[in-house]
């Protein structure tokens, strides 16, 4: 199947990978995984006091749609606050990649992350 | 034969313990029985049933004879869909394919990948193997709260054919 240019560019050059302590009070990490292809992701934000998320990484063991997916939110998350990220669309993901009608559930899966993330940051606090 | 489900079509209650030599028997004498080049000279009509008739049979044959697309139709017999769109998981379990994924995408970097391969294909394996006696276990009690249980191991069995079939892409890779 052809990628979209933008999935090749974060699939090449994927941005924010890596991982944060887990065990850090200002850092949350969100654990998803796709049961159908069966990629999993891990993606993690760094908060500070202002609740202003400051950094963000990732690392997605899945196809290149997988990949992008992560790689987008992690760029898109910087800068803003837990409420805006919280709002982040699986459709705005989808859309911003172009991506096909059956690989819209790597975009669920990054929405999903995010939210999971965030969740698990409020729940240390 | 178009209206019975898979192991009635076997002539074989729903069950995930199966005899796959008397399925694979069964397979063969059903294919004979409908197959198209034997209505090469029926009317139309039948001509078309003896092709849907065969895709059937290749179908439920093909679904009954791996453990994880059998127990897959099993729960949906039962009532049971998976949702794929569902990635919550434990995350005992996620954090653990993480690390299995990271060991393979190591493999390369070993002194010895074959080596580290089989290990690594030995422990994916055997875990494939626990969860199949799970599921045996729970279809075998076919109580309702089993059969939701088996739902989750159907789930981390399809992590583990997943990840058993990116080792073997890399095994071809390196030999």
């Amino acid at each position: 199947m052809a990628y979209s240019d933008k999935v090749m560019d974060h699939y090449e050059n994927p941005r924010n990978v890596g991982n944060f302590d887990k065990d850090e009070k200002g850092v949350g990490t969100g654990m998803v995984g796709a049961p159908a292809c069966g990629d999993v992701m891990r993606l993690q934000i760094k908060v500070n006091e202002q609740g202003v998320i400051e950094d963000a990484c990732f690392k997605t063991y899945g196809c290149g749609s997988a990949i992008a997916s992560s790689s987008l939110v992690t760029e898109w998350v910087k800068g803003k606050t837990l409420d805006e990220a919280a709002t982040i669309k699986n459709s705005d993901i989808a859309e911003e990649l172009a991506l096909p009608p059956v690989k819209i559930h790597c975009s669920v899966l990054a929405e999903d992350a995010i939210k999971a993330a965030i969740t698990d940051y409020k729940n240390k606090q | 034969m178009l209206q019975q489900n898979y192991f009635e079509l076997f002539g074989l209650k729903p069950a995930f313990e199966l005899d796959i030599d008397s399925i694979a028997a069964r397979y063969r004498d059903l294919q004979r029985a409908v197959h198209p080049d034997k209505f090469a000279n029926a009317p139309d009509q039948e001509r078309r049933l003896s092709v849907q008739q065969a895709a059937q049979i290749n179908e439920a044959y093909q679904t009954l004879k791996l453990p994880l697309s059998r127990a897959r139709y099993l729960l949906e017999l039962n009532g049971i869909t998976l949702n794929d769109n569902d990635t919550a998981m434990e995350p005992m379990f996620l954090m653990e394919q993480m690390e299995l994924r990271e060991s393979l995408a190591e493999v390369r970097g070993k002194p010895d990948p074959f080596a580290a391969l089989m290990t690594l294909r030995d422990t994916i394996e055997g875990k494939e193997r626990d969860f199949v006696a799970d599921l045996s276990a729970a279809f075998g009690s076919g109580e309702q709260s089993a059969l939701e249980g088996a739902r989750e191991t159907v789930r981390k069995l399809q992590f583990m054919e997943k990840l058993l079939r990116e080792l073997e892409e890399l095994e071809e890779e390196l030999v």
